[in-house]
């Protein structure tokens, strides 16, 4: 974002942040096995930040965990975000912070699809194809200003 | 008298033609010795004096001014006066003679006789003679610390000056550029102002010359060998601005001008300076800007971007208004705080009404900052806010915007509580309190959590109000909180309510104990209905109940007449856990113990407090305790939570507590009760005295019975926690008694306390032969328990050496050597070396139930340094001589030991030690692992370069532990992998690709906290080198 340029949506609503996962006994317990679950998920990608605020996916409501399904045992993740106005131009580069997010975060077994909520943008399904062509995901983490961006999506806040 | 003066022409000579500095110093002493005056020394200086070559009269002057230095305290008035005209004369010479010329009068008027008028003389020559800023740095320096010398001395001279010398000053510094001059030069504004000098028509000349500097931009070079700091200038400067209201006209519009400059640091000077200068103003000095100023503090808090500069202009808001509150009105005058205030409300009060509540915290925190500043602004406020405030919360429906209101009308009143003085005016709330009361009371009624964690703030504050609740809305508080105490289940609304209920019980005792108290009693001593076919989640719920009136019982109690209430229910809590008569867990006793704990550590230490934990308490609580081991040993039916080891490790706290805390003259007694029961069986002091006589809790029981041997901890939190002035009672006789159950009982806890406890009194006991004979006697025995590998009792005796050990390092005692001396050579004991490993921590890590200062033992500071220094040398040796399957021991011990030192120290002696460590990381003990982990991880943030070396070797051992079978070591190696990532890059960087590799792995870990940590490092490693990334 090069100083001077107008944001898209300057003023958004700011949603409450969810509290840590409470830590339960059974996941101190070494011997119990604890599956990847919905709000597992949601840990991984609530914390991204916004490409154009300093706020997270979480505080836009970009990200919500009951748009988060996964099934363990079949190894597939599903995520739908939701841009925070219809003609968000940074839809898709959301979509591929938490894709890339994922993809470092879960093992290689995981089938990832990360899409648009339906009906939440004017072009969503230009997006969502990006999104799920592993070529194109690929091809775009090879440009450099792009990983950047998206590294600094991922880059933990230092506050 | 011929020989000195030739003494006086040779060193003259020496130092004005040879050049030699040194020949000032001798000729200094020469001086001092009475060798030569000074005035020989002047007539021997003639002839260079006289010379034509300026270089040669300066190099004169400057000798002189140099035996000046040495000894302006000897001169005779006469000779001061005769010098004085002679430098005064000299400014007049060549540019070159000034430098010494300045040098001599400084020190000239560092004398103490200096006559009358020779001040202001040499002042005025030297306004007239010199331009101060064309000198040289250290020149000026020498003109400002005379200014400052003369000032010290000769104030009322330089008063009859008048204003001539504040305009000599202000024409002397105008211009100065250097810091430390100018830290000189604010000295001197700084004293002309705060010590009456007349200002005369100079006083807009002054500020223009210092104002100039303001704000202050001022970086130090590196390595600044003055030490100069911009903190320093700026508290300076601001001293001379805020010093006189006769600024304010000038220094006023200056402010409000740079609060508009875009650099942070300048805004806050700024308001900084605001706040301080209308300290010293009247309302008159500032009524004319009042308008610009509330628009430059308005705009910082509204579109503020740092906290420090809002904060600074709310404080500089308070200041203001405070001042205006101050100032005397007269007849003809309008009240300028009014109108003040009316521009604050204004422009705030309509943003506490706007529907979306944007900018209803910057406003609200504008209004407050003027209401804390004094009673008659904040009734003026709060009668203006108040009424729309309370209409907005009953027209608004949701929550959210409840709570904030609900927030900003807590924040109102605990601004008013600030301000409020100790005469008894009546509450600013008075005329809303039945509003106030009922939002409330009717947020508490609310289903939203955290509206009613707010409401129990806004309570706490309205109770804290002097005189404004009526005793009836107290009760229907109570009833309140008491509602919400056995319904609510969230954890963080019945935190707020128990601290709510503190609160009130602190103002309001006698209503607590009457409401609050028999509720929550009645409510505890209900069993959960239909016990036997009641649901797990229904007797969870019970036990949750439970919980939070333990918890409020202990939070009210601060009042000792509340604790004379309170602490009956605690005691009956637990006579009916053991009678059995009501059912409570295990769990439940144990927090009953706690609470009675924290009451000891938190009721105010009276009389009556103290006759209470005493006379009542502890007597109750040996009493059950007694009466438990005694069942538990006969009775073959259930047995009494009483004997549990979590019960009475929950009872000795309480006990040593009350010990080491309330009324030592109480604990005497206490002390010597709690002896004579133990050793001779003395239980006349107990309740429901139907004891057998002649208990020998001390000796071994029949049938080696535990139940009555382990009651020996009650002893331990009695004894070991006396005040050092407090003696115990048969000490001897005691510590034999302790010794002989420490080394031959069998249960774990009796000899475990038993050793605690001798080793408590073993720390407190004086100094002298008879410890030191008691030292030896104990070892002897110990050793030779340990010494006979088929003893039974080794443990017990390995036990009892580590406590006294401990007891002894803490002290420093000497004999401590011996000891560790033994410990170290059990590390190669086939049975005990692993506890003699697991006995360094303990020796490390602090007690908390003996052996601490809470218990008023006698620990010195840094013992862990100095027994670390002491014997890491020891441990390594010991560690290369070992047989290999004796090393993990010592690094076990060594990883102990470095666990519990000091992060700084850790980080400085770690390098030493580091091969010792990677070692500990790849031997197979996980414990082992886990505590080298945690030393290492502290001193990943700053890495030494000796670990920088070694990294290749680290990253091996810490990726082999991420497979390891216990998952906090998993977990320890994974954050440690994580710290790595931040590490110089260019020597991380070959290793990312296979420690990206290696992670994959545990991101498929079976446990969640596994794969948190691994995701996080595998994030962190993914940055590393990646554009956008690090």
């Amino acid at each position: 974002m090069s100083e001077g340029t107008r944001l898209e949506n300057a003023n958004p609503v700011i949603f409450q942040r969810s509290g840590d996962r409470v830590q339960t006994a059974s996941e101190e317990d070494e011997d119990v096995h604890d599956p990847i679950d919905d709000r597992e998920i949601f840990d991984l990608i609530r914390s991204i930040n916004d490409p154009e605020h300093p706020l997270s996916l979480e505080e836009l409501n970009v990200v919500e965990q009951l748009r988060v399904k996964v099934n363990d045992a079949e190894s597939t993740v599903g995520v739908e975000f939701t841009p925070t106005i219809p003609h968000c131009s940074m839809a898709t580069l959301i979509g591929l912070s938490i894709k890339v997010k994922l993809l470092r975060s879960l093992p290689d077994r995981f089938k990832i699809d990360v899409c648009i909520t339906p009906g939440t943008h004017a072009s969503e399904e230009a997006v969502n194809k990006q999104l799920a062509d592993k070529e194109r995901v690929a091809a775009a983490l090879e440009n450099a200003s792009l990983l950047e961006v998206v590294n600094q999506c991922l880059s933990t806040r230092s506050i | 008298m011929a020989a000195d003066s030739t003494l006086a022409l040779s060193l003259v000579e020496e130092f004005v033609s040879g050049l030699q500095d040194s020949k000032a110093k001798d000729a200094a002493k020469g001086v001092k010795d009475g060798k030569f005056t000074v005035l020989q020394l002047v007539e021997a200086l003639g002839s260079s004096l006289t010379s034509s070559q300026p270089h040669t009269r300066a190099r004169g002057v400057l000798l002189l001014s140099e035996v000046l230095q040495e000894c302006y305290g000897e001169l005779t008035e006469r000779e001061v006066e005769v010098l004085i005209a002679f430098y005064e004369n000299r400014l007049k010479d060549h540019y070159v003679v000034t430098p010494p010329v300045l040098k001599g009068l400084k020190e000239l008027t560092k004398c103490t006789n200096l006559p009358p008028g020779s001040a202001v003389s040499m002042l005025r020559s030297v306004f007239q003679d010199i331009h101060v800023q064309s000198l040289m740095l250290s020149e000026r320096a020498c003109v400002y610390s005379m200014l400052i010398n003369i000032m010290e001395t000769r104030e009322a001279e330089l008063k009859g000056l008048g204003a001539d010398f504040v305009f000599g000053f202000v024409q002397s510094m105008d211009g100065e550029r250097d810091p430390r001059n100018l830290l000189l030069a604010f000295q001197i504004a700084k004293n002309l102002i705060h010590r009456g000098y007349d200002l005369g028509k100079f006083t807009e000349e002054l500020f223009e010359v210092t104002s100039c500097y303001f704000p202050i931009d001022f970086s130090p070079p590196p390595n600044d060998p003055h030490g100069i700091t911009r903190e320093e200038l700026v508290q300076a400067l601001r001293a001379v601005l805020t010093g006189t209201p006769k600024f304010a006209e000038f220094l006023l519009p200056l402010l409000i001008e740079k609060l508009d400059s875009d650099v942070q640091s300048a805004k806050l000077d700024s308001l900084q300076t605001l706040a301080a200068c209308v300290s010293q103003y009247e309302h008159k000095h500032v009524a004319e800007f009042l308008q610009g100023l509330w628009t430059a503090v308005r705009r910082e808090v509204f579109q503020t971007s740092s906290e420090r500069i809002e904060s600074a202009g709310l404080a500089a808001l308070t200041a203001l208004t405070s001042c205006l509150s101050r100032s005397v009105l007269s007849s003809d005058s309008e009240d300028s705080l009014s109108t003040f205030l009316d521009f604050i409300l204004t422009d705030c009060k309509h943003h506490l009404c706007e529907p979306d509540l944007k900018l209803v915290w910057p406003s609200a925190k504008l209004l407050q900052a003027a209401c804390s500043a004094s009673t008659r602004a904040s009734h003026i406020i709060t009668a203006a806010v108040m009424p729309s405030l309370l209409e907005q919360y009953n027209n608004r429906t949701q929550c959210s915007h409840r709570r904030t209101l609900l927030e900003v009308v807590q924040r109102f009143i605990h601004s008013v509580k600030n301000c409020q003085s100790s005469d008894n005016d009546e509450s600013v709330f008075l005329a809303f309190r039945e509003a106030l009361c009922s939002i409330v009371f009717s947020a508490l009624s609310e289903s939203n959590s955290s509206l009613q964690i707010t409401a129990t703030s806004v309570l706490t504050s309205l109770a804290q109000q002097a005189g404004l609740l009526l005793e009836s809305d107290i009760e229907l508080a109570l009833d309140h909180l008491t509602r919400l105490l056995l319904t609510e289940e969230d954890d963080r609304v019945s935190l707020a309510v128990v601290q709510c209920a503190g609160a009130l019980a602190q103002l309001h005792p006698a209503l607590v104990i009457s409401k609050l108290i028999p509720r929550l009693k009645k409510e505890m001593f209900t069993e959960p209905m239909n016990q036997d076919q009641g649901e797990a989640s229904e007797l969870h719920s019970h036990h949750a109940v439970r919980q939070r009136c333990l918890s409020a019982l202990a939070a009210v109690s601060i009042q000792p007449s509340v604790v004379q209430e309170s602490t009956p229910v605690l005691l009956e809590v637990l006579r009916s856990a053991h009678t059995g008569d009501v059912s409570f867990s295990v769990d439940e006793v144990v927090l009953t113990c706690r609470s009675l704990q924290r009451i000891a550590e938190q009721v105010q230490d009276t009389e009556e407090a103290g006759r209470c934990f005493h006379n009542v308490v502890i007597p109750r609580l040996l009493s059950l305790a007694l009466q438990a081991g005694l069942q538990g040993e006969g009775s073959s039916g259930a047995p009494s939570p009483l004997v549990e080891e979590v019960v009475l490790s929950a009872m000795v706290p309480v006990i040593s507590t009350s010990c080491s805390r309330l009324q030592p003259t109480l604990v005497g007694q206490t002390a010597s009760r709690a002896v004579s029961l133990f050793l001779d069986g003395d239980v006349s002091f107990l309740p429901d005295n139907s004891f057998p006589s002649h208990m020998q809790l001390l000796k071994k029981q029949e049938g080696d019975s535990w139940s009555l041997s382990q009651l020996v901890c009650l002893l331990m939190g009695s004894v070991c926690s006396l005040p050092r002035s407090v003696e115990v009672p048969q000490i001897d006789k005691l510590l034999s008694a302790l010794e002989e159950m420490s080394c031959t009982c069998s249960h774990p806890l009796s000899y475990t306390s038993a050793a605690k406890c001798f080793a408590g009194l073993v720390n407190k006991k004086p100094q002298g032969d008879s410890l030191d004979s008691l030292i030896q006697r104990t070892m002897t025995r110990v050793c030779s328990e340990l010494d006979s590998p088929s003893s039974s009792v080794r443990t017990q005796a390995f036990t009892l050496m580590i406590w006294v050990s401990k007891a002894l390092l803490l002290r420093y005692h000497p004999l401590f050597t011996t000891l560790t001396d033994k410990l170290f050579s059990l590390l190669d004991d086939a049975g005990l070396g692993p506890m003699a490993a697991d006995g360094f921590s303990l020796l490390m890590s602090d007690s908390t139930d003996v052996l601490n200062r809470a218990c008023h033992a006698d620990v010195r500071i840094m013992y862990r340094q100095r027994f670390f220094s002491e014997n890491s040398a020891k441990l390594v040796q010991g560690f290369n001589a070992a047989p290999q399957e004796k090393k993990p021991n010592y690094l076990k011990a060594l990883s102990n030991i470095v666990n519990k030192l000091p992060k700084q120290v850790q980080v400085t002696e770690l390098p030493a030690l580091l091969s010792l460590l990677l070692e500990a990381l790849s031997c197979p003990d996980q414990d082992i692992h886990l505590s080298t982990l945690s030393c290492l991880e502290p001193v990943l943030v700053n890495p030494p370069q000796v670990l920088i070396q070694q990294l290749e070797a680290l990253i091996n051992r810490l990726l082999a532990l991420i497979c390891s079978p216990a998952m906090s070591v998993r977990i320890a190696s994974l954050s440690c992998i994580s710290a790595l990532s931040y590490f110089p890059v260019h020597e991380v960087l070959p290793f990312r690709a296979r420690v990206l590799r290696a992670l994959a792995k545990p991101l498929d870990d079976k446990k969640r906290l596994v794969r948190r940590e691994a995701v996080q490092a595998r994030g962190e490693w993914f940055l590393l080198g990646s554009p956008g990334g690090r």
